[in-house]
């Protein structure tokens, strides 16, 4: 059970102001951290604290492949995006390298910056402590719940079960 | 049910007679690539995978094209580690500089990607090769890893939008004009998991690098993949770069589409995509009084010779705004070889642009054309997110070569026909 603060930003937030490719001459994900959406939210590498929960409109994570991008928010500390669409070469990325994402449209609109949110990434259920309100995201297919299993894709190689 | 022209790419890499829309399958890879800011990521995690060796030496490639030649330190050690990896693995297409250029205009002009191949990419703009009609699409660092540990990938069968395309191009209207068109008509998300398909008799008006613009921005409309009928065109262009056996793949008559488009290409006017998305377009009539300081013609959006040449058709004899500095990079050797030859490079210095050696440099703000706070700029680039060329307040826009370079005369977004004056 992930319980955090809700940070909250708008539609198609890109890969761009998520890590801007000036900082790109590094893979390190704390030094990508410090300037997590800097470029449209200055304060949010201050605001921050570990558990925290991205909730953003559609079309999270367009733009670029950079794997930076979900690195950057995952070492910021935030614990799971909640968004009404996920672009998706991030949401792949995202799930790759271990970082839960929901789509959920109602939760996405109605949940607001500042409350206090619990997400059960085993069945999908997002509650609104703030406001009691709960809602259902849709859950991962077989697949992808072995890759998060697994914690992500090189686990999953590792394995050798992806061989075959 | 009938199979678009992906899914059959998907299901023969896959080993399957049949897929639909989103199932899950894990098909075989053609070819791996990678870059300088993306293959080092992917190299920390193959070592992490602890295999010894890659799947297939001969269908990796990693071009450091993004922050080279190296644009500090950190830039150089980043391509420090594919360079050592390259020559450890023994990568046969990693392309240092000098033979370097930038990816996407790169692998399709050195053969390696050809009609029916299934190529991933840790990088966006992948999808340009779709042009030839192959399966292409952008990846993570970790897929790149895995995909060159295994030679596989995994993939949710796509459904498909398909653009039926009619007519010709107008005078000053290239492939950038009709994909920034259909991007602001379906939106930055209109494609978003889906495969855009373009097909019909308008194909023939359009140039193998009006079908590389197209595709490779394909992504903008947030698709996995864009992909176009093999033609005459096409094949003429492999037969002439590469070697490789291929396979052309057609739509079944009865595939499925989650929507028809049709494209009348000759009502498509020269488009300009505003700040800060490639959605917000207007045509060059509606763009009003927009000064600039910078002009950028170059990427794997509008690098190529065709561009090079409208560019030089518009600057010939004239020169640039003394406001407005003008970079144009070529997008490979070749093609800057190419420019050389047919004096196009002449033509830029002398109407005062700088040219500069192929790199990504400018395009994603990296270096070579950095902007400052309150800039503007006109870009043949594919991208004009907030801060994408330089500082979080500066601005890009989108545009064709032609419109770009007509743009670098006036001092504001202009039409060719305004300097050429026809
Ligand atoms: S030219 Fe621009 S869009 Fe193309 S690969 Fe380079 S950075 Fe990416």
């Amino acid at each position: 059970m992930l319980i955090g603060k809700v940070i909250k930003y708008g539609d198609n937030v890109d890969t761009d102001v998520i890590i801007p490719a000036r900082y790109l001459n590094t893979s390190n994900p704390l030094e990508l951290a410090k300037h997590c959406m800097e470029d449209i939210d200055a304060s949010f590498i201050e605001r921050v604290e570990k558990g925290d929960v991205m909730v953003a409109g559609r079309n999270f994570g367009c733009g670029s492949s950079r794997e930076h991008a979900p690195i950057a928010i995952k070492a910021s500390g935030i614990s799971c995006i909640i968004a009404v669409s996920f672009a998706r070469i991030f949401y792949r990325n995202a799930i790759n390298i271990g970082l839960p994402i929901l789509e959920c449209e109602d939760a996405a609109r109605a949940i607001e910056e500042g409350q206090q949110v619990e997400v059960d990434l085993a069945n999908g259920r997002i509650v609104n402590r703030t406001t009691g309100e709960s809602y259902k995201a849709a859950p991962f297919p077989e697949f992808m719940q072995e890759l998060i299993k697994a914690e992500g894709l090189i686990n999953y190689v590792k394995k050798g079960r992806a061989q075959g | 049910m009938g199979m678009t022209m992906t899914q059959k790419i998907l299901a023969q890499h896959a080993g399957l007679k049949e897929v639909k829309p989103g199932q899950l399958i894990q098909a075989d890879l053609d070819m791996v690539l990678g870059n300088d800011i993306t293959a080092p990521v992917a190299v920390e995690e193959f070592n992490k995978i602890g295999w010894d060796s890659v799947f297939h030496k001969e269908k990796i490639a990693i071009v450091p094209d993004h922050f080279t030649p190296n644009k500090d330190i950190k830039s150089a050690e980043q391509c420090k580690t594919i360079r050592e990896f390259a020559r450890k693995h023994e990568i046969k297409h990693y392309f240092e500089i000098g033979q370097m250029g930038i990816e996407h205009a790169l692998l399709p002009e050195k053969g390696l990607v050809v009609p029916g191949d299934l190529v991933i990419g840790a990088d966006s703009h992948t999808c340009t090769y779709g042009a030839l009609g192959a399966f292409s699409t952008g990846i993570g660092s970790t897929d790149m890893a895995a995909g060159m540990a295994t030679g596989k990938a995994w993939f949710k069968v796509p459904e498909a939008i398909k653009f039926e395309l009619t007519g010709t191009l107008g005078e000053w209207v290239s492939g950038k004009d009709v994909i920034l068109h259909i991007i602001g008509k379906i939106g930055v998300e209109g494609a978003l998991y889906k495969s855009m398909e373009f097909t019909g008799e308008g194909l023939k008006a359009l140039s193998i690098d009006d079908r590389f613009a197209m595709a490779n921005m394909a992504i903008e409309a947030g698709a996995k993949n864009g992909i176009f009928d093999v033609d005459e065109v096409t094949l003429q262009y492999v037969k002439e770069h590469s070697t490789k056996p291929y396979t052309v793949y057609q739509a079944d008559e009865d595939a499925v589409y989650s929507e028809v488009y049709p494209i009348d290409l000759s009502q498509i006017k020269p488009t300009v995509a505003f700040p800060h998305l490639p959605e917000n377009t207007r045509t060059i009539d509606e763009v009003g009084d927009v000064a600039i300081d910078q002009v950028v013609i170059g990427s794997c959006t509008n690098g190529r010779i065709e561009d090079m040449r409208i560019a030089a058709k518009i600057l010939e004899g004239k020169q640039v705004h003394p406001h407005v500095r003008t970079i144009i990079f070529p997008a490979t050797q070749k093609i800057y070889l190419q420019a050389m030859e047919e004096g196009l490079l002449k033509i830029f210095v002398e109407a005062g642009a700088v040219v500069s050696t192929p790199t990504c440099g400018p395009c994603l703000g990296g270096h070579m054309g950095i902007l400052a706070k309150g800039e503007r700029a006109v870009a043949t680039t594919n991208r004009n997110f907030v801060g994408r060329m330089g500082h979080p307040e500066s601005e890009v826009y989108l545009a064709s070569p032609a419109i770009a370079a007509a743009s670098a005369i006036t001092g504001k977004i202009s039409s060719p026909k305004e300097v050429i004056g026809c």
